[in-house]
């Protein structure tokens, strides 16, 4: 594994009405490994997000993507260069299939979709790719369904799949085990493992013993800047964490 | 260039802005704080005209009549609220478009029933009926004169009801954040019954004076409601400030330039071309000017915060 | 495949109006087939702004307009014939070409800057656009102004097939409402399809997964006000009369109707909305009540309103949902 830096961030700053959301941050992820960000509520981990996939414009700050400098690129743009989200409040084609939401994301990266005539439920470069990426994720036998009718723990897993199928370098999940019951959470868990082998990966989550299992290195976020980034034994014994974080906890 | 001509027409466009500013405050208004669009609010203005010209024709005085039809346009708009408007909220637009859609049908055909096909005229009593030289020798109608004084008296009012009292800050809340007025625990089914109450008065009122000098006939809510619309989309949807310099900016532009077109054109291209393509091109205008403010701010010129978040 | 009831139902309909003007023949009474044809068309007009609505959730408010653009280059074209002599502005072809290029061209305007707002911004601007042309119409007296234009002489299609024989119009309607109810089969499922029924669903994740829905939906804005701009070739062939009331945004009320009426997102939606819609129009109008002196079926629109405010309250998808295999989900 290489330690060549994928995303670096720059004194990032984001400002909602005076209020600082994102704080001068700064943060670098490495490619390969899968790097945690967690937080008390409100620590801006979300818009953090959205600023990094482009939602929300930056105010101050650089990014750089695989050596790539973010600023002008557009939320699709930075899609097509390899950064994937997965939503932290599910964000699905409810009225789709549960194939059809993962062969949208592969025919965004199949080239333009001026093509008006070919049906696109037979095309197999599309659907082969999706069932493929459905499999990975446990979802293959629900691949015909109505995505309305997945339990709330099965979108969780297609909201990933999704993401999946844009082909990405580095994939966001934001709080990818949100209101997953203990089980499916453990699921997740070992998916993710599977994942981080093969992606680079920054997670927000609430979950801490997911976290601290998974997590080559964390971050702690506290009102928009970044406290202290280390492995999870450095951030378990760092005192300004204890105080600002883990403290409210204990 | 005719500048009597010129100050009487810019007088015509502060009259025509004011009244599209009482149709655009209610309008905005019950975008703004319910987010619903309500085709129909240019029902409610005929319903003004309707009524005051029945009024007027039973006490024999426009003022009493004017007076009687505020409160009868003000009940009108509750019951329509209540009846049929109310279970809308909930609804994306398009529902919300042709549910109100359905009330125009209903009262076209309602106002040809009750009061036939043929348009009503409304007296005016003697002294409105007149013409009054505020600027030597440019006479000018003293009733036009009377909408632009009024207009601006109620968009102070207006002003002042929404910055200064409870009402206006429950609006303005609403406006902004819809879920706070709830989490206030204030009853917003009231609260919305009112506000639209209120659009319908305001609605009325533009009716009512525009009666004696448009025309008081069915449809005549269709045409100004296209305006009205155009007004509140360069405001900004919800913007009670937006509205008001949008109506007058449009008043001024839709009068001025019918007037003054067909000369301007004249100076740039052959004159049979000009007489020909002013009439169109000046209709066009107000469009255009749309476009051209959208094209550069989407959401108008003041965009609520909050609102289409 | 197996053959499903609705499949048999809509292939009924279709087969009966192929044969309706023999129908008609044969009953002796050809009015209706002119007010089929007048339904078809509309019917043509109201897939093509399915495609927006139903398929892209795009609610266009305008889409008489382009229906005003192409019935006008042919009323213009026989207008100069007639008038000045000019016998190319006659010729069918011609005229065609120009109509699907007018309307595309101003849908495309309007769509470039309509299409950047969102919500009901959108649907009010295409409502004041549309009603821009609509005044425009009214401001130019060469071309009648209100009065509108009387057509003298029908496109002339060169011999191929001869459009003052009402038959031969009610095919041309018919077979060209067959193809474009074809086309949006092939269009609704095709990848560009996938991307207009995705931008519909969830605009957000669209973004996120690499798509720029805005191309995409000005390209379907254009291809639905070209086949608006069809219908209003054929549509004043029909009535050999264009006036501006055809772009009134009432118009475009009309179709969205029907849309409602029909069902949203269903292929034949919009054609069992734009039946549904006239035949109520004539069914109301012609009510032999009277109540007091008053013809009930006069003020047919008194009961129409309401209906329509139940039916969007009650009865949102329309005559689809009242068909075999309809969706449950609203």
């Amino acid at each position: 594994m290489t330690t060549r830096d994928l995303l670096v961030i720059k004194n990032l700053v984001k400002r909602y009405d005076g209020l600082l959301a994102t704080d001068d941050l700064s943060l670098t992820v490495r490619e390969g490994e899968l790097h945690a960000i967690i937080g008390p509520n409100g620590a801006g981990k979300t818009t953090l997000i959205k600023q990094l996939t482009g939602e929300i414009p930056s105010d101050g700050g650089q990014v750089t993507f695989a050596g790539q400098n973010l600023k002008r690129l557009s939320e699709p743009e930075r899609s097509h260069i390899g950064l994937a989200r997965s939503f932290q409040i599910t964000s699905l084609f409810q009225d789709f299939t549960v194939l059809e939401n993962v062969c949208l994301a592969v025919q965004a990266h199949s080239g333009h979709s001026f093509r008006f005539w070919k049906k696109i439920n037979d095309d197999t470069t599309l659907t082969e790719p999706a069932l493929d990426i459905l499999r990975q994720m446990g979802l293959e036998p629900r691949a015909y369904i109505a995505t309305s009718s997945l339990s709330h723990g099965e979108q969780r897993q297609l909201e990933i799949a999704v993401a999946l199928a844009t082909k990405p370098k580095l994939l966001l999940l934001d709080e990818p085990m949100a209101g997953m019951s203990q089980e499916d959470s453990e699921k997740l868990v070992e998916r993710l493992n599977e994942l981080k082998q093969r992606y680079t990966i920054l997670l927000i989550e609430h979950d801490m013993d997911a976290v601290f299992s998974l997590a080559d290195r964390i971050s702690v976020l506290v009102y928009g800047r970044a406290i202290a980034t280390g492995t999870p034994d450095e951030i378990r014994n760092n005192e300004d964490v204890r105080q600002a974080y883990l403290g409210e906890e204990a | 260039m005719n500048w009597l001509l010129l100050l009487e027409q810019i007088l015509n466009g502060f009259q025509l802005g004011l009244l599209l500013f009482l149709l655009a405050a209610g309008l905005t208004l019950v975008f703004g704080i319910m987010d619903m669009v309500n085709l129909a609010h240019g029902s409610l203005y005929m319903m003004g005209a309707y009524f005051c010209a029945t009024f007027t024709g039973w006490t024999g005085s426009f003022l009493i009549g004017a007076l009687l039809t505020l409160p009868a346009v003000f009940l009108l708009g509750v019951v329509v609220e209540v009846v049929a408007l109310r279970t809308l909220y909930a609804r994306d637009h398009l529902d919300q478009v042709m549910a109100t859609f359905g009330l125009i049908l209903f009262f076209n055909e309602a106002t040809r029933l009750i009061w036939g096909p043929i348009g009503l005229v409304i007296p005016l009593p003697e002294f409105l009926n007149q013409t009054v030289e505020i600027i030597p020798g440019a006479p000018y109608p003293a009733f036009r004169l009377a909408i632009i004084l009024v207009g601006f008296l109620i968009a102070g009012l207006l002003y002042v009801i929404v910055s200064r009292t409870k009402l206006g800050m429950l609006i303005r809340a609403g406006a902004s954040n819809r879920d706070m007025i709830g989490a206030l625990g204030i009853n917003i089914r009231l609260l919305f019954t009112l506000v639209f109450g209120l659009g319908a008065a305001l609605a009325g009122r533009a009716g009512l004076m525009a009666g004696p000098i448009l025309s008081v006939e069915i449809g005549m809510g269709e045409s100004i409601l296209i305006l009205t619309l155009v007004v509140i989309v360069i405001g900004g949807i919800g913007s009670i400030k937006g509205a008001f310099i949008a109506a007058i900016l449009i008043g001024l532009i839709d009068t001025v330039g019918r007037s003054f077109l067909p000369e301007i054109l004249d100076l740039v291209l052959p004159s049979q071309t000009a007489a020909t393509a002013a009439p169109a091109i000046s209709s066009m205008m107000i469009y255009l000017l749309m476009a051209l403010v959208l094209a550069i701010k989407p959401q108008g010129l003041f965009p609520p915060k909050g609102v289409g978040r | 495949m197996s053959i499903s009831p609705r499949l048999l139902i809509n292939s009924a309909l279709l087969i009966f109006l192929a044969a309706l003007p023999f129908l008609t023949d044969w009953a002796g009474d050809s009015f209706y087939t002119g007010l089929v044809a007048r339904i078809l068309i509309l019917a043509i007009a109201a897939l093509s702004l399915n495609l927006l609505i139903g398929y892209g959730g795009m609610v266009s408010f305008g889409h008489a307009a382009y229906i005003g653009v192409g019935a006008y280059v042919v009323g213009i074209g026989a207008f100069h014939a007639f008038e000045d002599g000019i016998d190319w502005m006659l010729n069918g072809y011609i005229q065609l070409v120009i109509a699907l290029l007018g309307s595309a061209f101003i849908a495309l305007i309007i769509g470039a800057i309509s299409l950047r707002t969102r919500g009901v911004y959108f649907i009010m601007i295409t409502m004041a656009f549309s009603q821009m042309l609509y005044f425009t119409a009214v401001g130019v007296e060469t071309y009648g102004a209100d009065d509108g234009l009387s057509i003298y002489s029908r496109s002339d299609m060169l011999g191929l097939i001869d459009l003052n024989d009402e038959k031969s119009l009610y095919y041309l309607i018919f077979i060209s409402l067959l193809v474009v109810l074809y086309l949006m089969h092939r269009l609704v499922g095709s990848a560009f399809g996938n991307v207009i029924r995705g931008s519909k669903s969830n605009e957000a994740r669209m973004r996120a997964i690499g798509f720029s829905p805005y191309k995409y939906r000005l390209t379907a804005f254009v291809i639905a006000g070209a086949i608006a701009g069809y219908a209003g070739f054929l549509m004043a062939n029909l009535n050999d009369f264009v006036s501006p009331d055809v772009m009134h945004w009432t118009r475009s009320g009309d179709l969205i109707i029907m849309i409602l009426l029909g069902g949203m997102a269903s292929l034949f939606g919009p054609l069992y909305g734009a039946l549904a819609f006239l035949m109520l129009e004539e069914m109301l109008s012609s009510i032999p009540l009277t109540i007091g002196g008053l013809h009930v079926g006069e003020y047919w629109q008194l009961i129409f309103g309401p209906l329509l405010i139940l039916i969007v309250l009650y009865a949102r998808n329309g005559v689809d949902s009242f068909l075999p295999g309809a969706r449950k989900n609203s």
